[in-house]
C-alpha cells in the first residue's frame, strides 16, 4: 500500500483527498514514474534475452528497428490506415453488440424466469471461440466488411449481456420501494431509478466487451481482410518481418489501453457517486 | 392543511412467510388503528414483525389473512400520501443531498415547478441541519446525515400518513434527542399521522400519543398505552414523575418480550427441527 505518511506529502489536493487512493494521494512526477516503471522493466527484460544469445538476437528485433518500422510505416501512412480499419472495427461492432445487450440484459434482469430459461443457452454460445465461427461465417455472410463486424458483435453482444443481466438482477429492492413511496409511476421508476442504477453495469458492461473486441479483432480479420491491424499482422507473418508483427501487436495492444482508460475517466464521471472499495 | 379524516385499519391481521420459524407466522391476528393526527409507535424484539407491519400499511405486501386499509380502501400498493422512512434509508446514491430531497416533487403525483420545490427543499435542508451538503452526494454523508436525508425526502411531499422504521437507529443519543425536538416541532407545524417503529422506550413516551407493545414473534400486541402527556411537549415532560413511572412499566414489559424472543431465537438455532 501507498498510504504511508512519508508519501503523503501533495499540497494541493491533501484537503480533498478523503475518498482518494494512496495513488491520488502522490506527487505528479512520482505518479509519471510508478505509472511508467512496470515498461521500462518490460523494455529491460527485451533486452536482455537479446543480449543472452545470438539465436534470441535473431528471433527478437531490438526496440530501436521495431520502432524504426513504425516511423516507417507511420510516414507512408499504412500504419494509420490499418489502425483506424481496426480501431473503426473494433468500436462498430462492440458498440453493436453491447447496444443489443442492453434490452436483453434488462429482460433478463428484470424477469428471473427468464433468466432461468436463457442463463444455460447463452453460456453455450458465449463459450464458442469467435475464430471458430469464422468458416460458418464466411459461408453465411460472405468475406466483406459484414462478416467481420458481425463476429465482433457476437463476441461483444455474448460478454455484455452477462455482465448485464448480472448487475441489473442485483439491483436493491430498497430503491425501487423508496421510489413507489414517494409516487413514482412505473414509467418513471425506470427512467428516474432503473437507469440509473444500471448505469454503472452498462459501463462495466463496454468495458470488458472492448477488451474481448480487440481479443476477437485479429481473428475477425482473418477473414481475408485487406486493411486493419489483424491482417498487417498475418502478411507480415508470411514475411517474416518480425519488426512489423511487434508493431501491430503494440498497437493493440496500446488502443486497447487508451480506450479503456478513456472509459473509465467516463465512468468516474458519470457513477463516480458509487461506494468504492479503495 | 389536508383534513381528511381517513385511517389506516389493521383488521385482524396475520402474516406469514413460507420457511420462517413458528410455522412461517410472523404476524398473528393484530388489530391496530392509526387515526388522524395520532402518533403511534411500536415496540417490540428485534425480528419479532414490526418491519413486516410497517410494509403492509406501505403497501408493500398484502396480509396472508385480515385486512388493512386506508379510508376503508384495502392497501395493495404504496401511495404519496403514505410516506415511508425506511430502516436502511435507502437514500437515492446518485442523486445529490438536494436531488434526494426534491425527487418526489419531481414525479407527476407530487409535481411542483421548480421555483416551489427549492422553497421545499431549502425548508427541509435547514430543519435537518444540512444546508451546507445541498450538493454532495450520499457516499461522503454519515450515516446520521443520510437518515436525515430519507426523513426530509419523506416529508418533502407532505404526506397524510408517516411510517418510520427506526428513523433514529443511527444517530447518537444525544443527535437522537435533537430529533425527536425536530420532529415534535415538525409535527405541530404539519401533523400528520406517524406510525413509528423503535426500540426505545424514552423515543416512544417522549413522542407518541399511543404506544403499542409488540409481543416476540409471532408479533401479536400485548399492550396498547395511551401516553397522557399533551403536545405542544419538551424536555420537561422527562422529568415527570408520570413520565418516570410509565418509562419504568414499559421497560419491564418490554424486556421481557426481548428476553422472550432471544430465547426463542437461540432455542431455534440451537434445534432447528423443533421450528
Ligand atoms: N421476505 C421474507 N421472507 C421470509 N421471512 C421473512 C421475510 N421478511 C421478514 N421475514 C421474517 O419475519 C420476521 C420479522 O421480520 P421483520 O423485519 O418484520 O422484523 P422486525 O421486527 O422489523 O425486526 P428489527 O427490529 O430487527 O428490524 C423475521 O423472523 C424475518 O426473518
Ligand atoms: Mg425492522
Amino acid at each position: 500500500m501507498l498510504k504511508s505518511k512519508s508519501l503523503n506529502l501533495d499540497d494541493s489536493d491533501s484537503a480533498g483527498c478523503r475518498t482518494r487512493s494512496g495513488f491520488g494521494r502522490l506527487r505528479a512526477w512520482r505518479r509519471v514514474a510508478l505509472l511508467v516503471s512496470p515498461w521500462l522493466v518490460l523494455l529491460l527484460i527485451w533486452s536482455a534475452i537479446r543480449m543472452v544469445s545470438d539465436k534470441y538476437a535473431g528471433l527478437i528485433p531490438s526496440i530501436s528497428s521495431v520502432l524504426g518500422q513504425g516511423y516507417e510505416l507511420l510516414l507512408d501512412g499504412t500504419l494509420a490506415s490499418h489502425w483506424a480499419a481496426s480501431t473503426l472495427r473494433v468500436l462498430g461492432g462492440v458498440t453493436l453488440g453491447v447496444l443489443l445487450a442492453i434490452p436483453a440484459g434488462f429482460a433478463l434482469g428484470w424477469y428471473a424466469g427468464a433468466r432461468r430459461v436463457m442463463t444455460p443457452v447463452l453460456n453455450f454460445f458465449r463459450a464458442l471461440p469467435p475464430i471458430a465461427l469464422i468458416p460458418l461465417m464466411i459461408v453465411y455472410f460472405g468475406i466483406g466488411e459484414p462478416a467481420k463486424i458481425l463476429v465482433l458483435v457476437y463476441a461483444a453482444f455474448f460478454t455484455s449481456v452477462v455482465v448485464l443481466y448480472e448487475g441489473i438482477s442485483r439491483i436493491q429492492p430498497i430503491y425501487i420501494n423508496v421510489a413507489r413511496t414517494l409516487g413514482a409511476s412505473e414509467r418513471e421508476l425506470f427512467v428516474r431509478v432503473i437507469l440509473p442504477l444500471a448505469l454503472p453495469h452498462v459501463l462495466t458492461a463496454s468495458r470488458v466487451a472492448l477488451g474481448v473486441g480487440w481479443m476477437t479483432l485479429v481473428a475477425s480479420e482473418l477473414i481475408s481482410a485487406q486493411q486493419g491491424l489483424g491482417s498487417m499482422i498475418q502478411i507480415a507473418a508470411s514475411y517474416f518481418q518480425l519488426e512489423t508483427i511487434y508493431l501491430g501487436l503494440f498497437s493493440i495492444g496500446f488502443t486497447a489501453m487508451l480506450m479503456d482508460f478513456l472509459l473509465v475517466r467516463l465512468s468516474a464521471r458519470l457513477v463516480g457517486w458509487q461506494e468504492q472499495v479503495k | 392543511m389536508m383534513t381528511s379524516e381517513r385511517e389506516i385499519q389493521f383488521r385482524n391481521v396475520s402474516v406469514r412467510y413460507a420457511g420462517a420459524p413458528n410455522d412461517g407466522w410472523v404476524v398473528r391476528n393484530v388489530s391496530l388503528d392509526l387515526g388522524r393526527g395520532e402518533f403511534v409507535s411500536l415496540i417490540g424484539p428485534s425480528g419479532c414483525g414490526k418491519t413486516t407491519l410497517l410494509k403492509l400499511a406501505a403497501g408493500m405486501s398484502t396480509p396472508t389473512q385480515g385486512s388493512v386499509t386506508l379510508g376503508s380502501q384495502p392497501i395493495t400498493a404504496p401511495g404519496p400520501e403514505r410516506g415511508v422512512v425506511f430502516q436502511e434509508y435507502g437514500v437515492f446514491p446518485w442523486l445529490s443531498v438536494r436531488g434526494n430531497i426534491e425527487f418526489g416533487l419531481t414525479l407527476a403525483a407530487n409535481r411542483r415547478d421548480a421555483a416551489e420545490r427549492a422553497v421545499i427543499v431549502d425548508k427541509y435542508l435547514a430543519l435537518m441541519g444540512l444546508g451546507d451538503f445541498r450538493d454532495a452526494l450520499p457516499n461522503t454523508l454519515s450515516g446520521g446525515m443520510r437518515q436525515r436525508v430519507a426523513l426530509a425526502r419523506a416529508y418533502a411531499v407532505n404526506p397524510e400518513f408517516l411510517l418510520m422504521d427506526e428513523p433514529f437507529g443511527a444517530l447518537d443519543a444525544q443527535t437522537r434527542l435533537v430529533m425527536h425536538d425536530l420532529l415534535l416541532d415538525l409535527q405541530r407545524q404539519e401533523e400528520k399521522s406517524v406510525l413509528l417503529i423503535t426500540h426505545s422506550v424514552d423515543e416512544a413516551l417522549y413522542l407518541s400519543s399511543k404506544i403499542v407493545l409488540v409481543s416476540a414473534r409471532p408479533a401479536r400486541i400485548t399492550e396498547i398505552i395511551e401516553v397522557p402527556f399533551a403536545y405542544p411537549r419538551d424536555e420537561s415532560v422527562r422529568a415527570t414523575s408520570e413520565f418516570v413511572r410509565l418509562h419504568a412499566h414499559l421497560r419491564a414489559r418490554v424486556m421481557a418480550e426481548y428476553a422472550q424472543q432471544q430465547r426463542e431465537d437461540i432455542a431455534n438455532t440451537l434445534h432447528p427441527e423443533n421450528r
